[in-house]
């Protein structure tokens, strides 16, 4: 178990940094990939198989696919690759770097603290996950089912058809 | 739905049915007497060559795959010195025979000409000669034509006048 | 591990690869059974031979990639579609005690798998460079993402019946009775879900080979192809015995022929029917095809899901 988290927390690891210097965004988005499906295998190792199996589903078989649609779409060439070049100056990574370095010292703190007993893996069933989503985290579900409700109806908003086009052949004379 | 139901099940019935296919190198399929397939210069009843070198099958090939070279022999009668038939370029179309006047070239129903080396597929007059008279037997060109040939003199064609002599005055 | 485990393994990726192989065969041979002609029946017995013919033309050919593709993508995306179908049948059950890895959450596992394959149609396409193959890496990609949603949530009308997300479980828990018969509307929606996710013919739309040359795939030869073709096989050999476990009971049977024998048997009446389906049904529009599914399938499964619950909860009360 030690020696599968560590080769995939190291994947996870290695894949993330290759999607943030990567300037081709296709490729980028490939190692964001592999990235969350590493992710995965972690919760899956610490007891979670619920969890991996639902990143697996959701963020690497749905998110990524219609974000990796929607790249496809912008076709975008070997030319915006080389202008992201040009933007990724060393000037640009000061700001992100100092948050880094922020969140990088929190988790230091965090990880000196004299910790209680690192317990063993319990793994979590899917039964147990439903039944904490439907009973102590009730109100995040119903707020988060009434966001989706609200994209449901915006959706449908956008995507009504205003005007039926009808082959002239097809159409009443009068219209 | 029910439509799309239907369509599978009667498809699923083709289970039983009996199979269209020709078991091709075994079992030949009939071909139609009028099927063009290879083409042939065929012969007039007495043995000779039909064809008198007029190039109209040339003329008429959409692709130009017939060449020909036209002589005569002593006796009188126009014959091809070559004839040559390249049927890779061949799309048996027909309008060589249709343009032929002698009922000389022919196309039959043979369509087995697969050739492993593409020049075997340019047929020479030997090849293309056949020793049979075709779609029309007994039919002799030079027997209708009015021209002269050694042993027929002009006027003795068949439907044929003598000719007019036209020095004479007499009526 | 213990020798059965490796035995097991070797097994189930020995069968399935010549499955998909010998598929190439069975679809041609059935496929002319319904068009009233005989098929491959040349070389060798029932033209059985014509798979090793085809395999190796597929691996003598010229293994080319455009240069205006994007080659590592391009080389990685046909790998993906095996990988990950291959990965889901890790979780079938073939028979009692003959299982890859017996998983708790071997349903999720087979969605999850399933959803990866996404990928190789998409990246195939767009890694392809070529117009065809964009068009048809769109289609495939909302096609198969739009249609994994109703074959997640039809599937989840057997979890509720069998309370569990283990296959092995899911096919004991049918013991009694075949899922088919509470889960009709469940197994209608799963089936036709399954026939988009491996687009296969009525749903073919990313291929759709008269509108779009080949689509994702038109610009690969060569063992790339193979892979695909392989893949597309292996797909539905998946769904079938997905099908056969989650509905027809698995290796479940008369007691006169082993549990394995049962499964294969049930199974291969299912990929026969996906040979009927392409041998009988046309095509769908791209529109049609969203339309149908998103204002059919959708309220329907989800319809399915409520009601099995309620009647579930009503009989354990």
């Amino acid at each position: 178990m030690g020696t599968a988290f560590y080769i995939a927390a190291a994947v996870a690891i290695l894949s993330t940094i290759m999607v943030i210097t990567r300037y081709n965004i296709m490729h980028a988005l490939l190692y964001f990939i592999v990235s969350l499906l590493s992710v995965a295998v972690v919760f899956y190792l610490y007891g979670a198989p619920f969890m991996a199996a639902l990143e697996v589903i959701i963020y690497a078989g749905a998110i990524m696919v219609l974000i990796i649609f929607f790249v496809m779409m912008l076709s975008l060439g070997s030319q915006t690759a080389g202008e992201e070049r040009s933007w990724m100056t060393p000037g640009v990574w000061i700001g992100p770097s100092i948050l880094c370095l922020v969140l990088l010292g929190e988790l230091v703190f965090l990880i000196l603290q004299p910790a209680g007993p690192a317990g063993e893996v319990r793994v979590v069933e899917p039964k147990e996950v439903g039944l904490s989503l439907f009973g102590p985290y009730i109100l995040a579900v119903e707020l988060a089912g009434m966001l989706l409700m609200a994209g449901i109806v915006g959706a449908y908003h956008l995507g009504r058809q205003k005007k039926k086009i009808v082959h002239r052949f097809l159409q009443t004379p009068e219209s | 739905m029910f439509s799309l139901l239907r369509s599978m099940w009667l498809v699923f019935l083709h289970t039983f049915h009996k199979r269209e296919t020709y078991q091709y190198p075994e079992e030949k399929a009939p071909l139609p007497a009028r099927w063009r397939g290879r083409i042939a210069l065929t012969r007039d009843p007495d043995g000779g060559e039909r064809c008198v070198g007029c190039y109209l099958c040339a003329a008429a090939c959409p692709v130009d795959c017939i060449s020909l070279q036209a002589t005569e022999a002593p006796d009188g009668r126009r014959y091809p010195s070559f004839f040559r038939i390249n049927f890779s370029r061949c799309i048996f179309c027909g309008f060589c025979e249709e343009a032929c006047p002698t009922y000389a070239i022919q196309l039959l129903p043979d369509f087995e000409m697969a050739e492993y080396d593409r020049q075997n597929l340019v047929y020479e007059k030997e090849d293309l000669l056949i020793n049979s008279e075709g779609k029309y037997p007994g039919y002799n060109y030079y027997r209708v034509a009015g021209m002269a040939i050694a042993g027929k003199d002009k006027g003795e064609a068949q439907h044929e006048e003598p000719p007019v002599d036209v020095r004479s005055l007499l009526p | 591990m213990e020798a059965h485990y490796w035995w097991v393994i070797g097994g189930v990726l020995f069968t399935l690869l010549n499955t998909a192989a010998g598929l190439i065969w069975l679809e041609r041979r059935m496929l002319a059974l319904w068009q009233d002609r005989y098929g491959p029946n040349r070389a060798g017995p029932f033209g059985i031979l014509i798979v090793l013919a085809d395999t190796l033309k597929l691996f003598f050919k010229e293994d080319w990639i455009p240069p205006f593709a994007d080659k590592v993508v391009f080389v990685f995306a046909p790998a993906v579609v095996v990988a990950s179908v291959l990965m889901a049948f890790a979780v079938v059950p073939f028979g009692p005690n003959i299982v890859v890895a017996d998983m708790n959450i071997g349903l999720l596992f087979f969605l999850a798998m399933s959803s990866l394959g996404v990928y190789s149609i998409v990246l195939g396409g767009w890694a392809s460079n070529n117009k065809y193959a964009l068009l048809g890496a769109m289609r495939g990609a909302s096609q198969m993402i739009s249609y994994e949603v109703f074959m997640g949530l039809a599937l989840m009308g057997t979890v509720v019946l069998s309370g569990t997300f283990n296959l092995g479980k899911i096919v004991e828990a049918q013991r009694g009775m075949w899922y088919i018969f509470p889960q009709l509307l469940g197994f209608l929606i799963f089936f036709i879900a399954g026939i988009a996710e491996t687009h296969r013919l009525p749903f073919d739309i990313p291929e759709a080979e008269s509108e779009l040359v080949a689509g994702f795939h038109s610009e690969y030869s060569g063992m790339k192809f193979g892979m695909f073709f392989i893949g597309e096989y292996l797909g539905i050999t998946l769904i079938s015995s997905m099908i056969v476990t989650l509905y027809f009971g698995g290796w479940l049977g008369p007691a006169f022929l082993p549990g394995v024998i049962w499964f294969i048997l049930k199974t291969f009446v299912f990929i026969s029917v996906f040979i009927l389906l392409r041998a009988s049904m046309p095509r769908p529009r791209y529109d049609q095809l969203m339309e149908y599914g998103w204002k059919v399938l959708f309220p329907l499964s989800l319809l399915n899901l409520l009601g099995t619950a309620a009647i579930k909860l009503l009989i354990d009360k």
